[in-house]
């Protein structure tokens, strides 16, 4: 048996939670194959046939595949489904819209955003917002599966070489299509890769003084995110929030100003590797989680902090 | 049209959830128990869609313990019209639920259903989609806004990189995001319609559903802990220690 992984890529370029996925996919230990859907997505193919660990990838192309629909992707990784033991996708806005529609079509348990392969039948994924983490064992004949990017690495993307095999699509559905998107456009890492994020919460007071965290975030070559709070008050965009019900990072350094630190937002950063807390309030939940915390208004610590950057 | 919206009774938000001694789940003995936070959003969006005039009933649905009534008077205090109990002891898989919706939408034909994007309990994020994979019923998740252009809806959903928006054609099922609205506060003398309001209860075996599952849980642990921090003086401690100590920048 072998597993199969839907490949997400934009721009030509295959996302990074996507070799997180094949990290997990090679510790379950079966022949790993990437299906790549698009409307050209030939050079996607090249670069998947070339990831570390791949055996094959199969290439489906129709102009439909152009946006990520969760009824046409869905159709085409079940049509293609036959073989399989696991099906494995990364656990981001797109993949989360398509896997649980695969496991109900395959009859089976969805299992979302696992962060440890145990064996073949057995993972770990967090629940309440992490403060538990669920061990389960799947009896089902394919196990669908989730994958959070940041518990796994990123396989390399370069040493394979697989072949590529077109294969067909499936059925497209005339009840949905896309309409148009609004993206934010930012030099910047992009934030659940990032090896370094700066946060911003209600404390920073409105959009503009988040100009502040971009200045620092530029010095460290880091991403920009947010707290709940922060984009619930029009602060910053929602691809800014981090946290259980937003995303989720785990960066070399994690840097949290003006954030009180709900379990919300912890669920989400909480496995950074390094975390600085910088809030007024030295109540603040945030501080117990912190390996450096400083109690200062964040007004005052953040042009020291940017000068201090520049020495 | 009918709208039906799904309701789910979880732990309350502000409680810490705390793992049992013998790692079989969560307590739930005596703590608080409230609507998942998502499905407030949701009961919200069908009656705002009702008083549009683009609805004429908002059945709030629930699936679990006898308790969940308390949670679909909740939804009837908040403007909801009828309530449906499907009465279960077993927590059920994403994959059940979604099994025993399309029971209820097969008897209801709503229009829309309606339901939290994900549950903040088991956090699977799963159902809305099962449903409409089961259904056929078009599928707009993590829904920002929500318009109305015939029989077809344009939702704004949110993604990783920002905000996209689709086209679907009713029947379909949204699942909210946090932005889609917020929510209002049940009134005191709707609290009290609510109680006269109708709930059926229907136990789980009278559905004729398959609720088994494959997924079973082997235990629950508490995440490992992380090691406690140092408060710094100041900026220059800060930057130091990060240097020479962490080493990370």
């Amino acid at each position: 048996m072998s597993t199969l992984i839907l490949v997400e890529h934009e721009d030509g370029n295959i996302r990074p939670a996507t070799l997180s996925v094949v990290t997990a996919a090679a510790a379950i230990g079966q022949e790993i194959h990437l299906l790549v859907a698009g409307s050209g997505a030939e050079e996607v193919a090249a670069k998947a046939a070339a990831i570390a660990g791949v055996g094959k990838v199969l290439l489906a192309k129709h102009d439909a595949y152009a946006h990520e629909l969760a009824e046409n992707l869905s159709a085409l990784v079940v049509r293609h489904a036959d073989g399989y033991s696991h099906i494995l996708f990364a656990a981001t806005a797109a993949g989360k819209n398509v896997m649980p529609r695969v496991a109900a079509l395959l009859d089976v348990s969805g299992i979302s955003d696992i962060i440890e392969v145990r064996g073949e039948d057995t993972f770990v994924r967090p629940i309440y917002a992490g403060n538990a983490l669920a061990t389960v064992r799947s009896s089902d004949p394919v196990k669908v599966i989730s994958v959070r990017s940041t518990a796994f690495d990123a396989a390399a993307e370069e040493g394979g070489t697989a072949s590529v095999e077109a294969v067909d699509a499936a059925e497209i559905s005339d009840k949905v299509s896309f309409v148009g998107q609004e993206l934010s456009q930012s030099d910047r890492p992009e934030l659940t890769s990032a090896s370094i994020v700066v946060s911003g919460g209600r404390g920073m007071q409105n959009g503009e003084n988040f100009s502040m965290l971009d200045d620092i975030a530029g010095k460290l070559n880091a991403a920009v995110g947010a707290s709940r709070a922060a984009v619930d008050a029009g602060f910053v965009p929602n691809e800014y929030q981090v946290g259980q019900t937003g995303k989720v990072v785990a960066p070399d350094l994690y840097l949290a100003v003006g954030i009180s630190g709900a379990i919300q937002h912890l669920a989400g950063m909480k496995d950074s590797k390094v975390i600085v807390a910088i809030n007024k309030d030295e109540e603040a939940p945030i501080f117990q989680v912190a390996d450096y915390g400083l109690v200062a208004d964040l007004f005052d610590a953040l042009p020291e902090l940017s000068a201090a950057l520049d020495s | 049209m009918k709208i039906i919206v799904g309701v789910k009774r979880v732990l309350d938000y502000n409680v810490k959830a705390r793992v049992k001694a013998d790692k079989s789940g969560i307590e739930l003995a005596n703590v608080k128990m409230s609507m998942n936070p998502f499905d407030e959003i949701a009961v919200e969006e069908a009656l705002r869609i009702k008083e549009a005039g683009n609805a004429d009933e908002v059945i709030a649905v629930s699936i679990g313990p006898v308790q969940s009534q308390e949670t679909i008077r909740t939804a009837l205090a908040m403007g909801a019209d009828r309530g449906i109990l499907i009465e279960t002891n077993e927590l059920l898989e994403p994959l059940a639920i979604a099994k025993l919706l399309k029971h209820l939408v097969d008897r209801e034909q709503p229009g829309l259903v309606l339901l939290g994007k994900q549950a903040i309990d088991d956090d699977a994020n799963q159902t809305g989609q099962m449903l409409s994979a089961l259904s056929g019923m078009s599928q707009a998740t993590f829904a920002s806004r929500v318009e109305f252009d015939g029989d077809q809806l344009k939702v704004t959903r949110e993604v990783d990189s920002g905000l996209e928006s689709i086209k679907v054609t009713m029947p379909a099922i949204i699942t909210t995001d946090l932005r889609l609205n917020e929510p209002r506060y049940a009134k005191l003398p709707n609290i009290m319609k609510a109680k006269k309001k109708p709930l059926e209860i229907i136990p789980v075996a009278d559905t004729g559903v398959d609720v088994s599952s494959g997924l079973s849980v082997v235990e629950v642990n508490e995440p490992p802990r992380r090691a406690a921090g140092i408060i710094v003086k100041n900026v220059a401690e800060l930057v130091d220690k990060l240097r020479n100590e962490a080493k990370v920048i």
